[in-house]
C-alpha cells in the first residue's frame, strides 16, 4: 500500500482526525484521549486570563505541549468578524507566530450555526495577513468556494450543528464541496460516534475534526480510540473504491457451478 | 495611583508600571500569554518597555480547551 499523507498549509500529517481539547474531565483525561485518538492536530480557544487565580496551576499546555502537537487556535464564541480575527491576533502572539488557525464566526447562540458573511469577511483580512485558515463554515457549497477562492487552506463544513452528535445530515451536499474543492475538506461538527466519522471519509473528506463525540462519551478514551479506527477504515474504503450498488440484483459470491444434484 | 482595565475590571496600581511589571504582579511570569493594549497587540519583545498608563485597556488571554 502507498502511503497516505494528509497535508495542510505545507505541513504533512499522518493522521487524518483532528481533535478538540475541551469539556475533559481533566487534563489527564484530555492527554490520555488525544493520544488515543492519534490525532496530531489539536484545537485549543483563547481567553482570558483567570487573574489571582492561575498562578501554580497547571495549564492545557503542560499536559499538551507545542513541541508534541500542532495547536489550532479557534475563534469559538466570536459573533463577529472583528473578535473572530482579534482572538487569531492574539493567538498567534501567544503561540509565537504561529499561522494555521481555525475561523469560526457564529450567527446564533441556540444552534451555534456559522454567521456566514461575517466569516467571509474575516477570512479575507485574515488570509491578508498571512494566516492559514482553516475555516468552519456551513454546509453550502457556493459559500464553500468562495471561501477557497479567498485563500482558506482548509474547507470545514458543518455534517450537523455543533456538539449535536446528529451526524452528516446532508451528505450530498458534502459531496459537492468535496468534488470542488481543490484544498481539504475537513467534516468539522456533528460527528457523534465512529460511523458518522467513516461515512465522511468514505464519501472522500480528507479528515474529519471532532470534539464532543469524543469528550461526551461514556469511556471518552475508548471512543478516542474508536474515531483513529473510524477515520482510518473511512480513508481506506474511499482509497480501495466501494463496489457499486446493485439494486434488485443478486451476485453471489459463491459458484454457481457444482452444486450437489437436486433429486 | 493608576487604574487599568484588566479583562475587563478595574484594577489601581501605585504608580505607572510596565507590561513586564504588570506580569509580575499578577504572577504571570513563566505562564504563556498574550497581551493586548487598548486594542493592539504587544509583542513578548516589547513587554520590558511598554509602560502602562492611567485609563489603559489590557486584554490578558491564555490557550484553553476548546472545540
Amino acid at each position: 500500500m502507498t502511503q497516505d499523507l494528509f497535508q495542510i498549509a505545507g505541513k504533512t500529517y499522518g493522521s487524518r482526525l483532528l481533535v478538540g481539547t475541551g469539556k475533559y474531565k481533566d487534563f489527564a483525561e484530555t492527554r490520555a484521549a488525544i493520544d488515543a485518538s492519534g490525532a496530531e492536530i489539536v484545537t485549543v480557544a483563547i481567553r482570558r486570563v483567570n487573574i489571582g487565580q492561575t498562578a501554580g496551576e497547571p495549564s492545557l499546555l503542560d499536559y499538551l505541549p507545542p513541541s508534541e502537537f500542532t495547536y489550532l487556535p479557534n475563534t469559538a464564541g466570536c459573533y463577529s468578524a472583528d473578535d473572530a480575527i482579534r482572538t487569531l491576533r492574539l493567538a498567534r502572539e501567544l503561540l509565537d507566530d504561529h499561522k494555521l488557525v481555525k475561523l469560526e464566526v457564529l450567527g446564533d447562540p441556540q444552534t451555534l450555526y456559522p454567521n456566514v458573511r461575517e466569516t467571509l469577511k474575516a477570512a479575507e483580512v485574515l488570509v491578508k495577513e498571512g494566516f492559514d485558515v482553516m475555516v468552519y463554515t456551513s454546509d453550502d457549497p457556493i459559500v464553500a468556494r468562495e471561501l477557497e477562492q479567498i485563500g482558506c487552506c482548509a474547507i470545514m463544513p458543518l455534517a450537523s450543528l455543533i456538539g449535536s452528535g446528529m451526524g452528516i445530515l446532508n451528505p450530498w451536499n458534502l459531496r459537492l464541496i468535496i468534488e470542488q474543492s481543490k484544498v481539504p475538506v475537513l467534516v468539522d461538527a456533528g460527528v457523534g460516534t465512529a460511523s458518522d466519522a467513516t461515512i465522511g471519509m468514505e464519501l472522500g473528506c480528507d479528515g474529519v475534526l471532532m470534539n464532543t463525540a469524543i469528550a461526551g462519551a461514556r469511556d471518552p478514551i475508548r471512543m478516542a480510540h474508536a474515531m483513529k479506527l473510524a477515520v482510518e477504515a473511512g480513508r481506506e474504503a474511499f482509497l480501495a473504491g466501494r463496489m457499486p450498488k446493485k439494486l434488485y440484483s443478486g451476485d453471489p459470491s459463491s459458484p454457481l457451478a457444482g452444486l450437489i444434484a437436486a433429486k | 495611583m493608576i487604574e487599568l482595565s484588566i479583562n475587563g475590571a478595574p484594577r489601581q496600581f501605585p504608580a505607572t508600571l510596565t507590561v513586564q511589571q504588570l506580569a509580575e504582579a499578577l504572577e504571570l511570569i513563566g505562564k504563556r500569554f498574550a497581551v493586548e493594549l487598548n486594542g493592539e497587540i504587544v509583542p513578548k519583545r516589547l513587554h520590558a518597555e511598554t509602560t502602562l498608563n492611567d485609563g489603559d485597556r489590557l486584554e490578558l488571554v491564555v490557550a484553553v480547551g476548546g472545540g
